[in-house]
Order: structure tokens, then sequence, then C-alpha cells
């Protein structure tokens, strides 16, 4: 860049900069510390290893597992509608299998694929030596595996959820589900939608957080813009799925009526809050693979990327109109005129981003010299596919052809398109692209264009006749379909496209057995030349030094980078602590602000996650006991995990390089842990946001039958309660220097949201509104429910704090433990307030 | 599980696929959504032509060609100008068609309640204060030229109607009330299905809609609503009838079967499809569902009858089929 530097984000004397590459040898025995450090795992410890060039591999050979398994069942219907009227699938296997196949495919491969690669890819290409949270996406990982497989295995007991993959109640409820499939899919996707946020929070403290020096935003790799948008949207998206999976929980176990028409229910709360989630979902799912793209064809292509900003501002555009489109999957459902125009309108606004990166890679392609490798090939086929389903989704955004096309096969062809273009090729091209990256040897070239060829021609001869099958009135999610109805060659075509797809599949595996090998002394390298920071040399430290970023393409423009890096020139050549460390930088320019200590593997995690599916696992098949004590198990884990966390080290500087010296400690905004508090909060407030929807919601629809709120004695005496909690939480750590002082605010501060729910609670009962009466009974329980959940969590910190105070872990030198629980309070409290302020002066209060 | 049937039954006419029902529309709700349709597929045609060939010209073309191309200009003209323009130019005509097409019924046209049910169609025929003149199963029938507004309304999970050749699809919800407007121009039987995945045999859930020329329907619409007339000689039949317990599930006007929980067999015998369009409606298939339904539609709601003789079950099924 020219033209003077920016000033600085953070006081760091960005000059400092220029002492690098430095001169001279590094010291002896200061590799073979950063090796013996991060050394690989023997035995057990490749159950308990965290580090991301493991986990990374674990998480995305999981979630190709799935793939596999998924598609397995895919081709189980393709056998059953390959003719009609046939008997290779009983009506309700294929309503279990097709239910699975979208459930599965969605929930735990797409998601979890792309979570996956961003575990993998973003230390390295941001300069990391490791995510800002490695037991925590090993978590999220074990507790996804985990609670995936026995999700799975359900099939094989017929068990296996049965009512689609969005799952629309009433046909849900227990009276037209009254197994317990409907409860494995509630609970156990609840269950990994909760390790999707661990993995959000994780990439979005990582990209900002742990960049390497100098990678100021507008030098921030394209796939890590993706990451950071995608994350993003899974914070604010999963929440009102959350919110739908537990309210369909409590109606179908304690009968709650959210969503029964007949005690003032509303099925269509469901729909509202499943594709508030539901749609961007698939913005979630094609931004990183559609990040991926972006960085894959300028290195196939040679050539920077055209158009860089345009293609971030259509991430961010993507992102923020993805959440106005949502009811675009209810055209059909006589909602009324104003809000379908509206949603329309959104509808095909979304797809103006879309427009932009395709003609961006384009024009990348013009601008350089395509070379058709494998990744190349993937990434071209992914730009006509993608292309096809965007422009089919603009048909079904219309909101008269959708009242033909919506839940036919044309649907089904549509997302087919989009979701194998926009994600599954564009996941296969960087699968054979940063193969090399963890891998001794690159994947075969020959079978990858087989690959290609048999999943291209597949893809088409399965989705194509489907655009007209749907036309010919073939609607989605049957089982089967009589003779004479014109349907037979249209089906039969499909079923061969799928079956030549899944043998491109297949070749892929037996790829992958030949050529993949990972975690290997070395790595096959920089086979197509990218220009990033992952394609520096590196061990399972990472990178031996962390350099200076100067461009958007390091390894294009800094032609010595590579091997000064590996010389130790860089940040923090050694390990000045002596333990796992990176640094942490500022958000915006990248500037360094502390050294983050990071932890050594340890099973606490992984038992964190085994009790966790245990504790939703156990309550799907109602063995309640067993659940809560598994549950409880899965809390004690967590807390022993988080206990040596916040020790301050015996240096509190170092030199991290070149006679630079940062913090060894930080709290408040610089550090990593408050960002993350912060994003889980923003979880919190989007629950409390979609159940305040579903309260006005329900209000809406029988405005009649809502009655008066307790009284407002009640009201006062819980809000100053709760208001005095948050406040003193807030306080508290400004009281350090006094530790039992601190300690005790607090307590009390636990104590007084404890008093405002309990309050707020038994008032609520002197009314005689019963949750299992009324739609209002419901949602008003709802609400308090999970503002009891908060303070149960919060009563917990609050003894952890005691428990710390007792071993004198309080004290001015480590305020972060005690400001990250004054934030969880000072939240509960604000939570409590607005449930309060809605449940009660909501609609009285407007008289 | 059951087996399946051996012999894959026969749709009827107003179910072929080709031509393809939603390209071939019937009345003035579906016409404007086939000229939508086209518009839009060769809207999707052209998009996709101006990508295959900036993409051909962006790998093959000479170099001098390329740089051109290779520019930002292009995201900007054909990434963002061009799909501005298409995109309102569209949301343009599809809002407007979306506004008149979700026109309120006038005062005084016909209306019908049809109510989806697990899995099969309850079909009421409104007077014009609105109270049910009488039910009928699995068939619309409507008279031609003339718009009919369907009322539709369900008591357990979610379906979706779909006439395709008659208008697009509209839910049927629990707790609300959609109004679906049709109109067949000629006479004729227009299939129709349901959309919305309503559990079990959800795949096995038609409708035949049958337009009358005018006098017809009148005619038709009289002979439904009087009660059933069954000859002497279906006594046997009648008496299976009534010992085998049907009449708790069925009604049949004019005798003492009152069921509400099914179809109304009043005029069983006139309807074109049984099974909710799994079958033609004739004695034997009458037989045959009525024997073993669960094999024919695994499933549905209505048991088996292994317990019914051969004759028993000629009897019964000759009973139904004389019930016009």
């Amino acid at each position: 860049m020219s033209g003077p530097p920016p000033p600085s984000e953070t006081g760091f004397d960005t000059s400092l900069y220029e002492r690098f590459p430095t001169k001279g040898r590094r010291p002896k025995g200061e590799l073979e510390q950063l090796e013996a450090i991060w050394c690989a795992p023997k035995g057990w410890q490749w159950i308990t290893v965290i580090n991301n060039n493991y986990v990374g591999v674990y998480y995305v050979g999981a979630a190709m597992l799935f793939f596999v398994l998924a598609g397995v069942l895919a081709l189980l219907m393709r056998t059953q509608l390959a003719l009609p009227m046939q008997g290779v699938l009983a009506q309700e296997t294929y309503n279990q299998i097709f239910t699975m196949h979208g459930t599965v495919m969605m929930f735990l491969f797409a998601v979890p694929a792309v979570e996956a690669l961003g575990v993998l890819l973003l230390p390295q290409m941001l300069g990391a030596r490791d995510l800002p949270f490695p037991r925590l996406s090993a978590y999220a990982f074990w507790a996804y595996l985990i609670g995936g497989l026995a999700f799975f295995c359900s099939l094989f007991f017929g068990l296996a959820p049965n009512g689609g993959w969005f799952m629309y109640p009433p046909l849900t409820s227990t009276t037209y589900s009254p197994g317990i499939n409907a409860d494995f899919w509630l609970l156990g996707i609840g269950f990994i939608e909760i390790s999707a946020i661990a993995g959000a929070i994780e990439i979005i403290v990582g990209v900002l957080k742990t960049r390497a020096p100098g990678m100021s935003l507008d030098k921030l790799p394209v796939f890590a813009w993706a990451m950071l948008v995608f994350a993003g949207m899974i914070i604010i998206a999963f929440p009102s799925v959350i919110l739908a999976t537990t309210l369909l929980e409590l109606e179908r176990a304690l009968g709650w009526p959210f969503f029964d028409a007949a005690r003032g229910g509303d099925p269509m709360l469901w729909q509202h809050l499943f594709w508030f989630f539901g749609h961007p979902e698939v913005y979630i799912i094609f931004l990183p693979a559609a990040g991926a793209m972006s960085t894959i064809v300028p290195a196939v292509a040679r050539t920077p990327l055209v158009g860089h900003w345009l293609v971030v501002l259509a991430f961010l555009a993507t992102g923020f109109i993805s959440f106005g489109v949502w009811a675009h999957h209810m055209f059909t459902t006589g909602l009324p005129g104003v809000s379908v125009g509206m949603f329309s309108a959104a509808s095909m606004a979304v797809s103006l981003p879309a427009g932009v990166q395709v003609f961006s890679w384009i024009a990348t392609v013009a601008s350089g010299r395509m070379t058709f490798n494998a990744p190349g090939l993937f990434v071209l086929g992914s730009l006509l596919i993608f292309v096809m389903g965007g422009l089919t989704g603009v048909m079904a955004a219309m909101v008269p052809f959708d009242w033909q096309a919506h839940d036919t096969y044309f649907i089904v062809a549509h997302l087919h398109y989009v979701l194998i273009g926009g994600m599954v090729f564009p996941l296969f091209a960087a699968i054979y692209y940063w193969t090399p990256m963890v891998s001794a040897r690159p994947l075969s070239e020959r079978l990858g264009r087989w690959t290609f060829g048999l999943m291209f021609v597949g893809m088409h001869l399965a989705f194509l006749p489907m655009h007209l099958t749907g036309l010919m009135g073939m609607p989605r999610r049957v089982y089967t379909y009589a003779a004479g109805r014109d349907w037979e060659w249209p089906n039969l075509i499909s079923s061969i496209g799928a079956f030549v797809f899944a043998a491109g599949v297949l070749i892929w595996l037996i790829d992958m057995i030949r050529n993949f090998r990972p975690f290997g002394a070395s790595e096959a390298g920089n086979v197509y030349e990218g220009g990033g920071l992952e394609w520096l040399p590196a061990g399972l430290y990472s990178t031996r030094s962390i350099p200076v970023v100067t461009s958007l393409y390091p390894l294009w423009d800094q032609k010595t980078l590579a091997r000064d890096v590996a010389a130790g020139r860089y940040f923090l050549p050694g390990a000045p602590t002596g333990g796992r460390e990176t640094l942490v930088t500022s958000p915006i320019n990248a500037e360094p602000q502390y050294l983050l200590h990071m932890p050594v593997p340890s099973g606490w995690h992984v038992w964190a996650a085994v009790f966790t599916a245990g504790f939703f696992l156990l309550l799907t098949v109602q063995a309640y006991g067993a659940s809560v004590l598994s549950g409880v198990l899965a809390i004690l884990c967590v807390l022993r995990w988080c206990w040596f966390l916040d020790h301050p080290l015996p240096q509190r500087t170092v030199d991290v390089g070149a006679g630079i010296t940062l913090p060894t400690y930080a709290s408040g905004p610089s550090s990593t842990g408050w960002w993350a508090m912060v994003v889980t909060l923003v979880v919190g407030g989007m629950v409390l946001a979609m159940s305040v929807f579903s309260y006005v919601f329900l209000w809406s629809r029988n405005p009649d039958a809502w009655r008066p709120p307790p009284d407002m004695a009640s009201l006062a005496v819980a809000t100053v309660s709760a208001a005095a909690g948050g406040a003193l939480a807030l306080l508290a750590k400004r009281h350090l220097a006094r530790p039992w002082l601190a300690t005790a605010m607090v307590l009390s501060a636990a104590a007084l949201l404890t008093l405002a729910f309990g309050v707020d609670l038994s008032s609520w009962r002197t009314t005689g509104l019963e949750p299992q009466a009324s739609a209002q009974g419901a949602i008003v329980h709802a609400i308090l429910a999970w503002q009891g959940f908060f303070v149960a969590v919060a009563a917990i910190m609050a003894l952890y704090v005691l428990m710390r105070r007792l071993c004198g872990y309080v004290g001015p030198d480590r305020p972060a433990t005690l400001e990250l629980v004054g934030l969880f309070l000072a939240y509960t409290a604000g939570q409590g307030l607005v449930g309060l302020g809605v449940t009660r002066l909501f609609p009285a209060g407007l008289a | 599980m059951r087996p399946m049937p051996t012999e894959t039954p026969p749709a009827s006419e107003s179910f072929k696929g080709w031509p393809p029902p939603a390209l071939d529309p019937a009345g003035p709700f579906a016409a404007p959504l086939n000229s939508l349709t086209w518009g839009l597929l060769a809207m999707s045609a052209a998009v996709l032509a101006i990508v295959v060939i900036a993409l051909a010209l962006a790998l093959f073309a000479p170099r001098a060609w390329r740089r051109r191309l290779g520019a930002e200009r292009l995201v900007w003209i054909a990434g963002i100008a061009l799909p501005v323009v298409v995109l309102s130019a569209l949301l343009v005509w599809g809002l407007s068609l979306t506004h008149r097409l979700s026109e309120p019924p006038r005062p005084g046209e016909l209306r019908i309640r049809v109510t989806g049910e697990m899995w099969w169609w309850r079909v009421a025929y409104l007077e014009a204060s609105g109270a049910e003149a009488f039910q009928d199963a699995n068939e619309i029938h409507i008279p031609v030229g003339r718009p009919v507004a369907l009322e539709l309304e369900s008591t357990d999970v979610i379906h979706s109607l779909w006439i395709p050749r008659l208008n697009g699809k509209l839910d049927m919800i629990p707790g609300r009330r959609n109004i679906l407007r049709i109109q067949a121009d000629q006479p004729g039987e227009y299939g129709a299905q349901c959309a919305e995945f309503c559990g079990g045999p959800h795949a096995l859930m038609a409708l035949v809609v049958v337009a009358h020329a005018p006098g017809d329907f009148e005619t038709w619409k009289a002979r439904q609503a009087a009660p059933a007339v069954a000859s002497p000689v279906h006594a046997a039949g009648k008496a299976v009838f009534e010992r085998a317990g049907c009449g708790a599930c069925h009604a049949i006007r004019g005798t003492n079967a009152n069921g509400l929980a099914g179809p109304d067999l009043t005029h069983v015998g006139a309807r074109r499809i049984l099974g909710a369009g799994v079958l033609p409606n004739n004695q034997g298939t009458l037989a045959g569902w009525i024997g073993d339904s669960q094999a024919i539609k695994p499933g549905n709601r209505m048991p088996a009858y292994p317990v019914l003789t051969g004759k028993e079950l000629r009897d019964v099924s000759a009973y139904l089929e004389s019930l016009k």
C-alpha cells in the first residue's frame, strides 16, 4: 500500500515491523524446543489432541463420512423411485430415509464440513499457531461426531425421524408422531447446533484476533472474510432453530401448545422460526465454499482475484439480505400480500451478490491463464452448476411461479443445483487444492479428472430431468408413484445419474485411500502455487515464525517470505514462555497486543463432549435420571477444563522477536476471552429476540385470549432486584484489590438475579396461568424457563468464583474470570428485564 | 410392512404427466402462471447463455479479448447492472401478477370447502349462507366458465392442494382457512395431488376435479344432495355393511350409517377414483379395497377386513357400487 501508514489502532508502533526480517542466526535449540512443545500425539493422545492440524483433519473426515452415509441414503431412494410402485423400501422406511438424507446432509455434512475447513485452514492462512480456543474446537468436534453417529444409528432401529428435514408440526407433534423418532431429531439436532455455535465463536475470535501482524482487514484473505461472515450468520441464525426445537420438544414432552391451533398455538410459528434459520442456512453453507472458490480460482488462474472488494462486499450483502428472505419457503401458506411482495423482492436481491461473485471469477479466469487441473475443473463445474441453480432460484422467488413449483421435484432440482454447485463442488475443489498442505502426497490428477467427470455428468443426469418431473406434477417426498403418469422415464434417468455421481465419489474415496497421508513429517507443499500464508513451510507448530503481512497474496508479492519465515526471522521464532502460544492482534489493523498462552491436550474437553452427548441422547430415550447425571458430569468437566485458565505466567512480558516485548496476560476487549463471551451473549440475545417475536406472534393470533399479567408490585420487586444484580456484577471487577469484597459482590449479584427470577415465576403461578392450557401460558413459561436456565448458569459461575477465591485465584493480577462472569451476569439481568417488560407490559401496557 | 400390490393401478387420463400439467393451463388462474413460467425459462436460458459465453471467452479467447474481459468492469456490467435491470423487470411482472391473482372471491361465487385429511380429501359443498349442503370425497365438481372458491382447511396436519392445470397450490393449515380460486374453461377432468408432506402415505393422496357444463353441474349437484337409494337386490350387501360396522366411520345418507371419520359414501358408486386416487373405482377394486386396503395404500386409516368372506365382499362392493 502506498501513502502514509494508517494511524495505529492500539498504540503499537508499526514502524517496528521494519525490524523484520531479522538478521543473524537463531539460537541453537530454539526450533527443537518448538517441536517438543507442539509434538505429535501418541497413543490415547490421538483422542485428546487439540492441535488444529489434527482436529481439522478429523473434522473434515467426519463431515465427509456423513456425506457418504447420506449419499447412500440418496441411492436407496433413487433405487426405490427408479420405477413406479416398487417395494424396495417400505413407506415408513422411505419416509425415515428422506428425512435423514436432508437432515444429515444439512446438519451433519454441510455446516460441519465448512466449519471443519475453517478449523483446518484458518490458523495457517492467518499466520497463527492454532485457533484461540483449541479445546473448544476439539469439544465441538467430539460432540458432533458422537452425537451425529448416535443420531444416524437411529435409522437402524427404525427410530429415525420421519417428518421431513423441516419437521413441520402438527405432523411432528405427539398426536401424529407418538414415537421418539421426532425427539431424536429435536434433541439430536438441537445438540449439534450447539457444537456449530461453539465452532462459530472460535472462528469469529480467530479471524478477528489471531492474524499475523500487518494483516489488516484489507489484506485479510478472502476465505477468512467468508468464514467471518459465515460464523456471524451462524450466531444470528442458529438461535432461532434452537428456540424452535426447544419449543417443539416442550410441546411434545410437557404439552405446552406453541403450535397446537386447538389451544391457541399456531403451526405457522414453527415455519417462521425454522425458516428464519433455514434460509440463511443455505448461505451459511454457501459462503465458505464461495470463499474457497475465490481463493482457488486465482490460484489456478495464476492471478489475483478481480474485484476482491466487490466479492467481500458481496459476502456482507449476502449475510444481511439472507435474513430477509425466510418466508419465500412459505409463499403457498396464504401469507398476506404485502409481506409476500417484500420477501419476493429480497429473494431476488439476494441473487445479486451471487452474480457479483460469478462474474468476478469469470473475470479472474480471463485475466489469468486457467490450468485445467483437478481443482480447476471442480471450480469451473461449480460455477456452471451454481449459476443454473441460481437461475431456478430466481424463478422460484417469483411468487406465482412458486405456487406451481413449490414442494415439487422442480424445487428438489433447484436446491440440489444450488447446494452441489455452491457447496459440494467447491468443497471437492478445496479438498484437491489443499490436500498437499496436510498430506505427504497430493491427490491423483488422473483420478481427480475421473471423479470430476463422473460427478459432473451424474449431477446433471440426476437433477436436470427433475425440473421437468416437477412441472409434470410430481410432488417431492413421495415414496412411490403410480404407473401411467409419464414420470417413469425422467425418474429412471435421475436414478441412473445418481449412481454415476456416486461412482465419482467412489473414485475420490479410492484416491483418498491411495494418496491421502496426513500427520506425516512432511507435506507435499504448494503444488498449485497458491499465494496465501497457508503455503508457508510449516510443522505441527504451524510456521516457524509469524510473518509481517504486507499484501493480499504474501507468497506472490513477498518473494523471500517463505525462506525468512522458515529461518525464524519474524515474530515468535521460538517459544518465549516455554509453552504453546500465539500472537493476539487487534481486529482491524492486526497490531500485536499480547502473547496468548494456549492449553495443552487434556481429556476434559473430550469427557465434556461425551457427557454432553450423553445428556441429550439419554433425554431422547427418556432415561431422565441418567440424563441428568450425565449433564452434571458434563458441567463438572467443563469447570475442570476452565479451572487452570486465567493463570498469569511468571513472565509478565516476553520478547516476541526483534526485541519487541508483549504482555502475556490480557483482559477486557483486547483479550480473546472477552470477545468469545460477547459473541456467546449475542447468541443468548438472539434466542431472547426470537422468543419475543414468538410471544407477539402468538398474541396476534389470539389477542382476546390473553390474560392480564400479575400485579405491579411483583414487577417492581423483580425489576429492582434484577437491575441491582446486574449493576453489582459489572462493578465487582473494580474491587479486585479486595478479593473477598469482589467475590461477595458476584455472589450477591447472582442471589439478586435468583430472587428476581423467583418473584417473577411465583407471581405468574399465582395468576393460575398454566403452560399446558393456552399459548400465552406456554410462551410465558418458555421465556421464564430460558431466564431460569441463565440464572442457573449464573449461580454456577458465582459458585465457581467463590471456589477460586477459596483457592486464592481471585485478585487484581487476574481480572479476566471476574470480568467475564460479570458480563454474563449483567446480560442475564438485562435478559430478565426484557422478559419482564414483554410478558407483563405487552399488550396491557399499550392500552 | 405389507407387500406392495403386484399390479400397478392405472391412473385416469386426468393424471397424465404429458403434456406437463403445470405448462398446460385449463383456466384463467393457471394461464398467467404458464406464461410466467415460459418467460422465466427464457430469461434463465438467456442468462445461462451469457455466462457460458463469457466463461468460454475467458478460457479460450485470444489474449487481447481476455484482457478486456478480465477487469472489474465485467463484474459491474454483467454481475450488477444486468441483473438489476432483469430482476427489477421480473419483480414488477411477478408482483403485479401476484396481486391480480390474489383477489378475494366475489360475493355469490360458488364455495366449496375442501378439508385435508390423513390421507384423503373431505369435500363439502356450501350454500350461499355458508351452511353445508352435502359432503363428498376425493373429487371436486365444478361448473365450467366461472370461478369457484375453494375454502381450504385441515383438522389434523398440514396438507396442500395442487391442481396444476387450474391454479398453483395452496396449503391447508390447522387453525387457518385459505381460499384457492379455480376455474376451468372446458368440461373435463383435472388431476390434483397433496403437495405438502403429511406423513405415511402422503404419496398416495390424489384428487380429481371434474368440470361440467353448467346444466350438467346442476344435475349432478341435485343427485348428490339426495340421499342414497339402494335397490332391494343389494339388501345382502347393505346388511354386510351394517354388520361389519362400516357405519361407525362412514355416512350413507338415508341409512343408519352416520360415521364422520371417513369419507361420506352416499354416492360412492358415482366416483371415478378410490382411496384418494390409488385405484379406479369399480366393484372389483371396491371389494379389494375393503378386504385389504392396507396392502393397497399402506398406513391408511381404514383397517383391513380379512374376516369378510369372498361372498360378503362381493355383496358389499356391489351395494356400494350401486350408490350412484
